[in-house]
């Protein structure tokens, strides 16, 4: 059983609610930070604590921190990226849902942390409905005397805020973030400058995302130094893993940094196995954004060493035989999975998403995207498959946002790992389609 | 969306000079405007566009946009390139219950294609279109955030889970015997696992 730092008090009733919340230990770390910490030392355990960004870039947290410009007489402001759209990714809602108060808490230590006196948490619009859950529980920490004018005595006031999306990947990109909370279009800008310098109406910025705005919370309950002995080398702490597709138990679970690709897949206590008894084919495991592996290379590396849920583990190889942790978003696929279709759903996403601003992105992503339909359709060609190759590597690095990167990256994957899939739907003239709802719901888990 | 854009060039004045919210709409959208610093409420765009579509029938029509305009003292070009940008915003009329079937990836791996086309043979309408009675409309989307549910739809504020068949009848069923708009901004959401 791994250690849970964020989900640990998961399972107590009401714990949504800011008493029962409250009652066990919550804001302890509010308290700590505000009359033990100056704002600097708070930075400092962050560091100390070799948190990573939980968004998918997996940045340290403690050095963005560190980057954010301090000019006098200018305000500074955190925002929460909520806008959780990454395909295979449902962590943040989990955490908002289930825990409301966790990032509310989180925000108060890190605004304290960042000088920051007005903060927002950007979410996505489809997840209104947690909005509501959020806008009740920072109600709650109002009347409680944790958010507002003043905090617990002290000189650092805070206000905090949630605004809605409207349906748009892009805006997880921060500096789309900070177009769209600036009420326009979701067009990443140029960098530099950097949020840090000039980020939501131009001042000082630092967007991060919700998991690791939580994650401050124990960090500074049990001190930097502590939460860097869990984990494995420099993938320190835990992690949610959002878990999902042809397995036994999807959900999110949280897992200490380290723990075997294999136990997670098959371990009762994670995935349970592949649905149906049927054998695994593939994994994206963080989100749809990072290369797809086939079973053996996802269970070890191309060395032959069982491949482990960190940072560097799942990156080992590079992309030729490796992948990334990113997101979390753990796809699991079985046997009769087309390769190819699940592409397609992820080129049509690119293809939707795309805001439009850089040519490579914007025409390459729905040229993937046809492509990929002939295959379906049975009206490719051997040469369709060194095109889709060619446009992929011609997206990927010449683009303002990581969208492009994004987008091209599944594709080069796929080709790199699956070039017989690709090849067998030219031969056969299409590929075999398999009825997904009997495979859903034959099964004796539901 | 050249066909939205094109539907957006009809501009009703009569209709306009008609158009306001409710008093509660408007009280909204005051609080909202607060939440900024002295200048920036062009910040409240997007939140008061979810009120708007909920206050004009689920869609932004080029007299709501230009009102919303006013509202927030920016130009209608401003509100028109942020509505046509974000895929939650209908920039043409749409049923009082929008059915939005996810269908990437993980929704796919569980059979989403099979709901959609469940969801079709039972309304008798394809993907885009609405009932002929402006019940429902049939919408497909991208990853709602759902994955480990799938397959799933969304409908106003309410996220449909692990749906099958039979549930979908369910909540047809309910819907049409409630035959009201559901809106994304309604209060007495649910959230069915």
């Amino acid at each position: 059983m791994g250690k849970k730092l964020l989900l640990d008090k998961i399972n107590i009733p009401g714990i949504q609610t800011y008493e029962v919340y409250r009652q066990n230990g919550g804001y302890s770390a509010v308290e700590k930070a505000l009359k033990n910490y100056s704002s600097d030392q708070i930075v400092e355990e962050v560091k100390k604590s070799g948190l990573r960004g939980r968004g998918g870039a997996g940045f340290p947290t403690g050095m963005k921190w560190g980057f954010l410009a301090k000019p006098p007489g200018v305000p500074r402001y955190l925002l929460c990226n909520a806008d959780e759209s990454e395909p295979g990714t449902f962590k943040d809602r989990y955490l908002m849902e289930h825990i409301p108060h966790l990032l509310i808490e989180g925000m108060i230590v890190s605004s304290y942390a960042l000088g920051a006196n007005t903060s927002y948490i950007y979410i996505r619009g489809e997840y209104f409905y947690v909005a509501r859950l959020l806008e009740k529980a920072i109600a709650e920490a109002y009347a409680n005397g944790w958010l507002g004018k003043n905090i617990l005595g002290t000189d650092y006031s805070l206000d905090l805020y949630v605004q809605v999306g409207a349906g748009a990947y892009i805006c997880g990109e921060e500096t789309a973030l900070i177009e769209s909370l600036e009420g326009k279009r979701g067009n990443p800008r140029m960098k530099p400058p950097f949020p840090a310098v000039a980020g939501l109406w131009g001042c000082p910025t630092v967007v991060n995302n919700v998991e690791t705005i939580a994650a401050v919370v124990p960090i500074v309950n049990m001190g930097g130094e502590e939460y860097a002995k869990i984990g494995v080398g420099k993938s320190t702490g835990t992690k949610l893993i959002s878990a999902s597709g042809h397995i036994n138990k999807p959900g999110v679970y949280e897992i200490e940094l380290g723990l075997p690709v294999e136990e997670f897949i098959y371990s009762d206590e994670y995935c349970g196995g592949i649905r149906g008894g049927k054998k695994l084919k593939a994994v994206i495991a963080g989100g749809s954004s990072v290369p797809v592996l086939p079973a053996e290379l996802i269970l070890k590396t191309a060395k032959g060493e069982p491949r482990l849920m960190s940072y560097e583990s799942l990156a080992d190889g590079g992309f030729q035989t490796g992948t990334a942790l990113g997101s979390g978003g753990f796809i699991v696929m079985d046997e009769d999975t087309s390769i190819i279709y699940n592409l397609y759903t992820l080129s049509r996403f690119y293809h939707h998403e795309s805001c439009g601003q850089c040519s490579p992105c914007r025409e390459g992503t729905g040229w993937m995207e046809r492509i990929l339909k002939k295959f379906i359709d049975g009206t490719a060609t051997m040469k369709d498959i060194d095109l889709l190759w060619d446009i992929q590597s011609k997206i990927d690095g010449r683009t303002i946002c990581p969208l492009g990167d994004a987008a091209s990256w599944p594709v080069a994957s796929a080709i790199r790992h699956f070039r017989h899939e690709f090849e067998e739907a030219v031969k056969n003239k299409g590929i075999k389609k398999v009825n997904h709802y009997n495979k859903r719901w034959s099964k004796e888990t539901v | 969306m050249s066909a939205q854009i094109h539907g957006v060039l009809s501009f009703d004045k009569e209709k306009r000079k008609q158009l306001k919210f409710s008093e509660s709409a408007l009280q909204t959208i005051e609080q909202i405007k607060t939440r900024y610093p002295e200048g920036k409420q062009k910040s409240a765009l997007i939140p008061v566009l979810h009120i708007a579509q909920a206050e004009n029938d689920g869609w932004l029509s080029p007299e709501v946009m230009d009102y919303v305009a006013e509202l927030l003292n920016i130009t209608p070009i401003e509100v028109f390139e942020v509505a046509s940008f974000y895929s939650m915003f209908n920039l043409k009329p749409v049923g009082k219950c929008v059915l939005e079937v996810c269908r990437t990836s993980s929704c796919w791996l569980n059979g989403a294609n099979e709901i959609v086309e469940y969801l079709e043979k039972k309304l008798g309408i394809k993907e885009g279109e609405t009932t002929p009675d402006g019940m429902f409309t049939i919408k497909t989307v991208e990853c709602l955030g759902s994955c480990g549910t799938a397959p799933m739809m969304q409908c106003g504020a309410s996220y449909h889970e692990n749906l099958t068949f039979e549930k979908i009848d369910q909540i047809l069923d309910q819907y049409k015997s409630e035959a009201k708009r559901r809106n994304y901004t309604d209060t007495e959401t649910f959230h069915t696992k």
